[in-house]
């Protein structure tokens, strides 16, 4: 057994962590926050050039091969410094999902152009309903002369104000399980009768709400078999859930270790706060909370990445991690007093992203249940 | 033991009550600001309300007749404590401090004159008071202030910088802790004055609070020259009528009645909305969290009223307000974090979201529930108070 990363995963995170430190000050956060885009497209275009977007593709489509982990291990660290932008999208949600269960004709298409930061993708599954389950996907897409016309409403939909092209999770097939007849289409964010509508967040990343108004698209763009998208979903949603695990360790680590900082240095009654036991405790639960959430963090996706059954790991790591972040950005808010109630103080933006991470791909409570079932509860 | 209200409190509610649902204009229930959400536009409205209320004797009740007040009982303060808070009516902040602590503080120290000017016109609305305690360097150790007032002839020079001074911009006067003799320890050379936030010298920076917008300053004194009978109370003894002030009644019951309300909201909003075919209500985990979230609020609740009734017997309580504080800064942040869950992606949404539910009301508590247990005395500080005043915890 080793619980410690790799020499060469050490590179990438020595050398994500400087490089983003650099490239994406909380100074280009705030503005991509506050900047309807929510990304810069130069620092998009140098993180490609280190080959991020195309970090787990075959070499034939322009990636450079590496595992699941590593792209974890990445993540961790986008998710400590917060780099806003589509990267997740395209890259989890969408450029997994081509790569697993992509035509070879669409992976040629598509996955060099992530890679090379060409294209932005976009995954349109959540609907009103606003719950990951098969029986919410209600968007149609109906069968007309060889073609496939879309219509619904897709709701919760991350960036797809910057998409190129949105994959659209639809129903093609009433039956009576809901996992079957669904399918999965590659749209043209351009295509006539996509309407795209950003809505304000709380972490103000960019959700937006895509109408798909008879919306035309061919055959070709399928993605998968007809009627055997839920399958596809499901192992993207897995995989997505831990990488989003990923990026919520590095966001506790970076909440930790600000606030450690601070108490030692904010001095109050004459000595540093941080020799208070009260907030000694903080911190130390906070350290503990960390801990606990990375390894079990990187068990979920170590499975992921070997390819093992790893449904109840991912919800473990999902259940745990979802609180953890918000118990330590609050008790880190705590500890910066009036300062951390400020626009301008960094640990917001923490506490922000905790509140959006918690509830994307599904609650603490959602996990727990699925932790239930495979229990065989 | 009687947990009834008598008849004629429960007259005196419904009189509130009726009395409200006229007066609080249509547009504050538009514009909706919560915590620390306060307006130019709102608060030229909540002063138009905070007038009305000073006619009528509600806006500080229990003060003598001569300075404005009706002297109600405590427990009609307490029932209008929770009116006003439960019908978010225009009251800001400010209001609550100006009320309940700075002109209490000025009938206990203040000379004739100074409760002639100050405590009527708070009475009646007119005035409203900014709080200027903290500095960058004194927060949780308010006693180490380093704002200094000169006695300069018939005057007091004031030089120094304060901080987190809440709508210090849109607020009448200053009520300041200075440091008045540097020479003695810390606890013995700070005085009280009131500042006119009009005079020559003080310069305002705002700063923007974590739901982006201006509710407090940097306020920076500048040779700030102030008349002598600005002082109030005793020169060098500001720190004890500080520290007695801290110790009023604080409004914690206006929190809990705030509280109640967003609870039956988000009751409202489970019964109504329905997911995959189900009522949210009929979810078993969220009926578990919206009863848990019931039953703190009902603690809450009996901890503000045993304040008042405290108070009602002539006592005094110190260590018991801590309580309160903690105890209803952590349901609040309970009832923002619940009610997420239970809004889930919709509870992120902002006000301007076409789909946004209950007025981004959850998303805007998340944020200013922060500030509950840090402002006005952290949970620590407080934590610290009940274990060593109310326990007598040693302090070494
Ligand atoms: C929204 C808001 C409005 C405010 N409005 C005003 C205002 O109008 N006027 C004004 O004067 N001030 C105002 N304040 C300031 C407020 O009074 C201070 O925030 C408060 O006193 C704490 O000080 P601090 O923020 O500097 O934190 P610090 O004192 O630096 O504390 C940092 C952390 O250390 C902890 N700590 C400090 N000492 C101890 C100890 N002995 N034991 C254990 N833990 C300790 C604190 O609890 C906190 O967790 C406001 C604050 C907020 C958030």
């Amino acid at each position: 057994m080793d619980l410690g990363l790799s020499e060469e995963q050490e590179m990438l995170k020595k050398l994500a962590r400087d490089f983003l430190q650099k490239e994406c000050p909380k100074r280009l956060v705030r503005q991509l926050d506050e900047s309807d885009q929510g990304y810069s497209s130069e620092l998009w275009h140098k993180m490609a050039e280190l080959g991020w977007m195309g970090l787990v593709f075959p070499e034939k489509y322009g990636g450079s091969e590496r595992n699941f982990l590593d792209l974890t291990i990445l993540l961790e660290e986008m998710g400590y410094n917060i780099v806003p932008g589509p990267f997740f999208s395209t890259v989890v949600l969408g450029g997994l999902t081509v790569l697993t269960a992509g035509s070879e004709e669409q992976k040629m298409e598509f996955l060099p152009k992530i890679a090379s930061g060409e294209m932005i993708l976009s995954l349109a599954l959540t609907e009103p309903t606003a719950s990951y389950d098969a029986a919410s996907v209600k968007t149609k897409a109906i069968a007309h002369n060889g073609k496939y016309v879309i219509k619904g409403t897709k709701l919760f939909v991350l960036n797809a104000n910057v998409a190129d092209y949105i994959l659209c999770v639809a129903r093609t097939k009433q039956a009576k399980n809901p996992e079957n007849g669904i399918t999965l289409f590659l749209v043209d964010a351009k295509s006539p009768g996509v309407k795209c509508t950003l809505l304000k967040t709380l972490a103000r990343d960019k959700q937006c709400e895509v109408v798909f108004d008879n919306v035309t698209v061919s055959e070709k763009s399928i993605v998968g078999e007809r009627d055997g998208g839920w399958p596809i979903v499901k192992d993207v949603l897995q995989k997505a859930t831990v990488a989003k695990c990923a990026e919520m360790v590095g966001g506790t680590q970076a909440a930790l270790d600000m606030a450690v900082n601070y108490a030692k240095e904010r001095v109050q009654f004459g000595r540093p706060i941080g020799s208070f036991q009260a907030i000694q405790h903080y911190c130390a639960n906070m350290a503990t909370d960390v801990s606990g959430s990375r390894f079990v963090t990187y068990k979920a996706a170590w499975k992921v990445s070997e390819g093992l059954p790893a449904a109840l790991d991912v919800a473990i790591a999902k259940a745990w991690a979802s609180e953890a972040y918000g118990r330590i950005t609050l008790s880190a808010h705590q500890i910066f007093g009036a300062i951390g109630f400020t626009m301008d103080h960094d640990i917001h933006l923490y506490y922000r992203q905790a509140k959006a991470a918690e509830i994307i791909f599904g609650d603490a409570d959602f996990q727990r249940a699925i932790v239930a079932r495979e229990l065989g509860l | 033991m009687d947990f009834k209200f008598t008849e004629d409190e429960e007259v005196f509610r419904l009189e509130v009550r009726q009395w409200l649902k006229q007066e609080i204009p249509q547009k504050w229930i538009e514009l909706d600001p919560g915590i620390w959400e306060e307006t130019e536009e709102s608060w030229t409205l909540a002063r138009e309300f905070q007038r009305k209320l000073g006619q009528k004797g509600w806006l500080a009740p229990s003060y003598p007749k001569e300075y404005g007040g009706l002297e109600l009982s405590h427990m009609k303060r307490l029932i209008l404590a929770e009116e006003l808070a439960y019908s978010r009516a225009p009251l800001s902040i400010e209001v609550e401090v100006t009320v309940n602590w700075v002109a209490p503080s000025i009938i206990l120290f203040g000379t004739e004159k100074q409760k002639k000017d100050y405590v009527s016109s708070v009475a009646k609305g007119d005035i409203i008071l900014c709080l200027g305690y903290s500095e960058p360097n004194a927060g949780s150790d308010l006693a180490s202030l380093q704002t200094r007032a000169v006695e300069v002839g018939d005057e007091y020079v004031i030089n120094g910088q304060k901080t987190w001074c809440s709508y210090g911009h849109l607020a009448d006067y200053c009520w300041l802790a200075a440091r008045t003799d540097p020479d003695a320890s810390k606890h013995e050379g700070i005085s009280i004055f009131i500042v006119d936030m009009k005079t020559p010298g003080i310069t305002i920076r705002p700063l923007i609070n974590i739901l982006n917008r201006h509710s407090f300053n940097e306020v920076f004194f500048d040779d700030v020259r102030i008349p002598k009978e600005s002082l109030v109370g005793q020169k060098n003894k500001g720190w004890y009528q500080l520290v007695i002030a801290l110790d009023f009644e604080r409004s914690s019951i206006g929190y809990a009645a705030a509280n109640q309300r967003l609870i039956e909201e988000l009751i409202k909003y489970a019964k109504e909305t329905t997911r995959s075919g189900e009522p949210l209500a009929n979810d078993p985990l969220i009926r578990n969290e919206l009863a848990q979230l019931a039953v703190e609020n009902e603690v809450a609740r009996m901890m503000a009223y045993r304040i008042a009734w405290m108070f009602s017997k002539g006592l005094h309580p110190s260590y018991e307000s801590s309580m309160s504080m903690v105890f209803i800064s952590e349901v609040m942040r309970h009832t923002a974090n619940a009610g997420m869950r239970i809004l889930g992606h919709y509870g992120e949404l902002d006000r301007d979201s076409k789909w946004a539910v209950m007025n981004a009301r959850i998303m805007r508590m998340c944020l200013s529930s922060l500030s509950i247990g840090v402002g006005g005395g952290s949970n620590e500080i407080q934590r610290n108070i009940i274990a060593m005043r109310g326990l007598g915890l040693p302090r070494k």
